[in-house]
């Protein structure tokens, strides 16, 4: 180690942070390791939150993200938030403050609330355990839901929703639900909506949620108002690095890292959905709101912290996701934005099972799985990395 | 014990589901070693017959959990509980397993004969 590491601090108590304590841990850091979070859980899983949480399939105890017996020696300051970073110390509401000989930032992001009527009651966000439990709640007293956003929030709620029994209503403001994240092949997701009840409004411009004789009315541009018992807003998230302000630490969409986590200050990293990790592949800093770029990179940001060996220059894995969506799985792996072809490999768009594998002169880039879990594996498995692969790299395609 | 597929038929590098009351796993490793295991990852339902298969390891083709196939242990969140291993032997070319007393540990929502329901 490069520097005395006595005490590391990490501020955010999810994912990215817990994994990055294992990792920590796991490469030999045995000093005092301080987990801030801003809710009073322990760390806790969120994909489920959208999908069998909200059902009930799945209970609190199942999102436990720590091993049963697992012991990392964290001392936990959980349900505060830290205040502020300054002169190497992070200051919590609490009123302590702690100095740090290493620093991990992974505070996430925060559900985007910008819609005129969004604290009304029987308007839900879901991002914490504790909206999914007012969500669940809701949802199970039926009746009509308009969900608002066009991503895959969105769209995996609108389908837990109706296979709960609610009337549901999806307002999406481009032209097809997950149109920005799939493309062409976002039909899919459309016919599955169709397919279960789902209506889908498409280029839907809110204008506000108001309440009305004990419901909600939900105001579009066009005049339309939909009549809802509640509303769920998934209209996207903002790194939480408004804490952050004023520290010295470059901000821009995100804590801006390098290619290893490191900040523009000694003794900080960041990961997970609060920084934007400069991306070789793509040549610039990009934020990055999956769950495995949270794990992938939780080991690197440790070395990162710790001053070891030099970060490894083997090929990273290509990100990926996953959504299930009225009983569909959809997997993404790569960079769809750097092909400049894309074709359907196995099944048929038609039939809401396939693979589509994008690719840059003629390399696969990137993968779309939809119900085909083995041949999706088998074309992730192949996809290249772009720095991997020099003749690739360049602007146009 | 029951027959599993013809080794022959199964390469390096490659698995097999096998259906029986709790779905099977079978893997040959890229070193030739041939192990099984529940097919359903103890996380959620997901055959592991599709998973990345790298060394003794396979990764949950869904959310990343890793387990070891020679133990059955979690070597990678979010899983938390080991999966089932099962005797292997090979004969004649045919691979048997002797599947384990042990109880499962299937996922939520999932029961032996509905493990492998979802697509």
């Amino acid at each position: 180690m490069s520097r005395a590491m006595n005490r590391v601090v990490v501020v955010g108590a999810s994912l990215a942070g817990l994994a990055t304590a294992r990792s920590l841990r796991v490469q030999g850091y045995d000093g005092e390791l301080v987990m801030v979070g801003e809710e009073p859980h322990r760390p806790y899983d969120r994909p489920p939150l959208s999908k069998d949480f909200l059902t009930g399939t799945t209970d609190v105890a199942d999102l436990t993200l720590e091993s049963n017996g697992e012991d990392l020696g964290i001392d936990w300051k959980l349900g505060t938030r830290a205040d502020r970073l300054e002169n190497g110390k992070v200051y919590l509401e609490d009123g302590t403050s702690w100095a740090y000989d290493g620093l991990v930032i992974a505070t996430g992001a925060r559900a985007r609330t910008d819609v005129v009527g969004a604290r009304l009651d029987g308007v839900h966000l879901l991002r914490t355990l504790d909206d999914a439990l007012a969500l669940r709640e809701g949802l199970r007293r039926g009746g009509r839901v308009v969900v608002v956003g066009g991503g895959y929030i969105g769209s995996e709620v609108a389908s837990t929703a109706r296979a709960m029994g609610c009337e549901v209503t999806l307002l999406v403001s481009g032209t097809a639900p997950l149109h920005h994240a799939l493309g062409p092949h976002a039909v899919v997701v459309s016919d599955l909506h169709h397919r279960h009840g789902v209506e889908v409004v498409t280029r839907a411009r809110v204008t506000g949620i108001r309440p009305s004789g004990g419901s909600l009315v939900v105001d579009l541009a066009d005049g339309r108002r939909l009549p809802a018992d509640r509303v769920v807003l998934g209209t996207g998230a903002v790194p939480a690095t408004a804490w952050l302000a004023g520290s010295g630490l470059e901000l821009g969409d995100g804590v801006r890292c390098d290619a290893t986590g490191a900040t523009s200050l000694p003794g900080v990293v960041a990961l997970g959905d609060c920084s934007a990790w400069f991306d070789p592949a793509l040549g610039r800093h990009c934020r990055v709101e999956h769950w495995t770029s949270a794990v992938d990179r939780a080991p690197i940001a440790a070395r990162t912290l710790l001053g070891g060996e030099a970060p490894t220059t083997a090929p990273r894995r290509a990100p990926y996701l996953w959504s299930d969506i009225h009983g569909s799985r959809i997997q993404m792996a790569g960079h769809a934005e750097l092909a400049n072809s894309c074709a359907v490999e196995t099944g048929s768009v038609a039939e809401g099972s396939f693979v589509a594998v994008y690719r840059r002169r003629g390399h696969p880039v990137a993968v779309l799985g939809v119900d085909q879990p083995k041949h999706f594996m088998s074309v992730r498995r192949r996809l290249v990395s772009i720095p991997a692969v020099p003749s690739l790299q360049g602007a146009s395609a | 014990m029951i027959p599993a597929c013809p080794l022959s038929a199964l390469p390096r590098g490659e698995a097999v589901r096998v259906d029986a009351d709790v779905p099977i796993a079978v893997f040959h490793t890229e070193d030739g070693e041939v192990f099984a295991i529940d097919d359903t990852c103890t996380h959620q339902d997901a055959s592991l017959a599709d998973g990345w298969l790298e060394g003794c390891e396979v990764e949950c083709p869904l959310h990343a959990s890793r387990f070891n196939l020679r133990t059955g242990a979690v070597d990678a969140p979010p899983a938390k509980r080991p999966v089932r291993t099962h005797q292997v032997h090979v004969e004649d070319d045919m691979v048997y397993v002797t599947l384990s007393e042990e109880e499962p540990n299937l996922p939520p929502g999932v029961s032996a004969g509905s493990a492998g329901a979802a697509p």
